[in-house]
């Protein structure tokens, strides 16, 4: 049984598609993360899940129960928004109860439940206060506080973070994180920021234009994407894709680009499909951090490339490195001294690289 | 030379400071001459209307009065106390109170209403119902008389309260929904999906959620309204005579039908009491009303 499951599900708002055929699955007890970048159509997805949103095709089932045409709050869900969405006239404790009011849980359980909630996350002092005499962070806790009490099945959090500073927002990732490995509940988490994602989620979906690009845990997305979009928003800075071509010859395969007398050899790639690879056009991707000032093992690829920009951010520093007049960065611990528009040598880690089509951005 | 540019520093910085005292001076003057030209009518008005009819004959329109003399007051609102001809304010005041108290309530009400649906619950057409209500704003009073007349006339209310209280109302429906759609527009639709999740429906979100936190666009709408409603001459003139009259009518007719002498004390102090409702609203709610109409602009 899946806790949620989505199945061949198109949203349009008049002309304009914004969901595309998705399906989606999640285990019990999973958090699952939909990322892209504005526009993508994750927040509708959430909202459809929700059920706050109408469905063109397709279906929406919550523990193998069809809720295509369920009302939001017979769902069993709960919902966590980017601007808190507290009621501005009601208190601390009347915001936390307002939804079991309203589904007409007996006095003596909403009282147990506020307590037991409001203790979990420290907001039992803040009870008699008002939205507007709370903090930011404390918002946060209440609104997660009133989607706690309901005891849902599935937790939405629609852009959670993104109101806080950039201090606070990592503490309140952590307390996410945390609330998450405590409650084992089923969550679906909408955000715009890979590192979030990347940290919070035990799955994640990155989604362009209404499809989802790749659904896979953190790791595979990060060292296997799946096409060129997903190299190029998961990373920071983005994965470097090397315009060339593939050449093969007695059983070997190596990697050009155009006019240029350096051959790349990737036998050690895992191809999907290792049959017509000879001449086929290809971007050839690496990670800024794959690529090391010195020889960290017998198979990396030794290369001398001249520096054009160095960009200092304390801890380390990102190299522009001029490769066969592409741009290739580089990321490197703060210490080490690299003269501009010197050839250094360099060393590219070929184990950890990713091969697109250049045609159809697919990872082959 | 450092010396040199220090002191022209010094020299310009004397200018502008005169310059400056000179624009503020200028400033002041300006508005004193402001203040008087507002506040002289008023002070006529007052002091006319404490006067006797000799002491009007006698003086100038800005003689002080010689003593506090409220007889013309006293007969403005109940006459003299014989019988025809005899037009005094208070049953006409009653009935101004009357109009405006419903026609005040239910126009703030179904604008509260419409604006929460047009920004919070969108629906086929929305755009275009907005539209039309927003060209209803633009519709000159003189347009609407003759139409008005003959719907109130079918639904035989016409020279009745009740009648006003409806033209009233439907006129005042399109400035309402404005007011409260460009107010509930500020406010985070989420906190509707919140509510949603949260099991309340259309009537409870509304009275719960929305309805608490729009005190400043009510106040706002009731100053407009109220205002509007008190001060309507045209409808009241139109669609009423004689008993159901609104007390702007009633002033008109005891201002210009009094057969004898122009008592311009009486007058005087007939027109003061019909506007004093309007100011005590405005003294009472003025300061929501800046704060309620720049609240869209800025968001509190």
């Amino acid at each position: 049984m899946k806790t949620l499951k989505i199945e061949e599900l198109s949203k349009n708002f008049g002309s304009t598609e914004v969901l595309r055929k998705i399906n989606l699955e999640i285990d019990e007890g999973n958090f699952l993360v939909l990322l892209g970048p504005s526009g993508c159509g994750k927040s509708t997805l959430l909202n459809i899940i929700a059920g706050l949103e109408t469905i063109n095709e397709g279906n929406v089932h919550i523990d193998d129960y069809n809720v295509s045409k369920v009302e939001p709050k017979d769902r069993n869900i709960a919902m966590v928004f980017q601007s808190y969405a507290l009621y501005p006239s009601m208190n601390v404790r009347e915001n936390m109860i307002f939804g079991l009011k309203q589904a007409k849980v007996s006095k003596e359980k909403i009282e147990e439940q506020l307590e037991k909630v409001s203790k979990f996350l420290q907001v039992d002092a803040l009870l008699e206060r008002k939205p507007s005499q709370l903090s930011g962070g404390q918002r946060q806790r209440v609104a997660i506080g009133r989607a706690l009490v309901r005891e849902p099945r599935i937790f939405l959090f629609d852009e959670p973070l993104s109101n806080l500073d950039a201090k606070l927002r990592v503490e309140m990732r952590r307390e996410i994180k945390k609330l998450h490995q405590q409650l084992k509940t089923t969550v679906v988490y909408v955000t715009h920021d890979q590192t979030e994602a990347m940290s919070l989620g035990t799955n994640i979906a990155i989604m362009n234009h209404g499809v989802i690009q790749q659904n896979d845990t953190p790791e595979i997305i990060y060292n296997k994407p799946s096409n060129t979009f997903v190299a190029d928003f998961i990373g920071s800075p983005s994965m470097n894709l090397i315009k060339g071509n593939l050449k093969e010859s007695s059983n070997k395969v190596s990697f050009v680009t155009h006019g240029s007398n350096i051959e790349i050899p990737i036998n050690g790639y895992d191809f999907k499909e290792k049959s017509n690879l000879d001449n086929k056009e290809v971007f050839f991707g690496i990670r800024p951090e794959h690529i090391f000032f010195k020889k960290s093992n017998e198979e990396d690829f030794e290369i001398n490339l001249k520096a054009d920009l160095s960009e200092y951010i304390g801890h380390e520093q990102i190299m522009t490195f001029n490769f066969e007049n592409q741009e290739v960065l580089a990321k490197f611990p703060s210490t080490v001294k690299i003269d501009l528009s010197k050839n250094t040598k360099l060393f590219f880690d070929l184990t950890q690289i990713s091969l697109f089509d250049a045609k159809t951005e697919e990872r082959i | 030379m450092q010396d040199k540019i220090h002191s022209s520093y010094k020299q310009l910085e004397q200018k502008s400071k005169y310059t400056n005292m000179f624009l503020r001076w200028f400033l002041y003057f300006v508005l004193v001459v402001f203040a008087f030209y507002f506040i002289f009518p008023l002070y006529v008005m007052v002091v006319t209307s404490l006067k006797t009819m000799e002491e009007i004959r006698q003086g100038t329109l800005l003689t002080w009065p010689s003593g506090l003399n409220f007889d013309s007051w006293l007969v403005a609102w109940g006459g003299r106390g014989y019988g025809a001809g005899d037009t005094f304010l208070k049953p006409y005041f009653w009935n101004s109170i009357k109009m405006v108290v419903p026609a005040v309530f239910f126009s703030t009400f179904i604008g509260a209403m419409a604006g929460y649906v047009l920004t919070k619950w969108r629906f086929k057409g929305d755009k275009w119902v907005f539209l039309f209500l927003l060209f209803g704003c633009f519709i000159p009073y003189q347009a609407i008389l003759l139409p008005m007349a003959r719907t109130l006339g079918v639904l035989g209310i016409s020279n009745s309260v009740i009648g006003l209280v409806l033209v009233h109302t439907v006129y005042g429906i399109p400035f309402t929904t404005l007011f409260f759609r460009n107010f509930y527009v500020s406010i985070p639709s989420e906190l509707v999906k919140a509510a949603r999740i949260d099991g309340a429906g259309f009537f409870k979100i509304f009275f719960k959620i929305l309805l608490p936190v729009s005190t400043p666009i009510i106040v706002v709408t009731i100053i407009w309204q109220f205002t509007q409603i008190w001060n309507d001459f045209l409808f009241g003139s139109t669609f009423s005579f004689g008993e159901a009259a609104p007390i702007q009518v009633a002033l008109n007719n005891m201002v210009l039908s009094s057969t004898s002498v122009k008592e311009y004390n009486v007058d005087m102090a007939s027109a003061i009491i019909a506007g004093i409702p309007t100011l005590i609203v405005y003294v009472l709610a003025g300061k929501y009303f800046i704060r309620g109409l720049t609240s869209g602009a800025v968001k509190g």
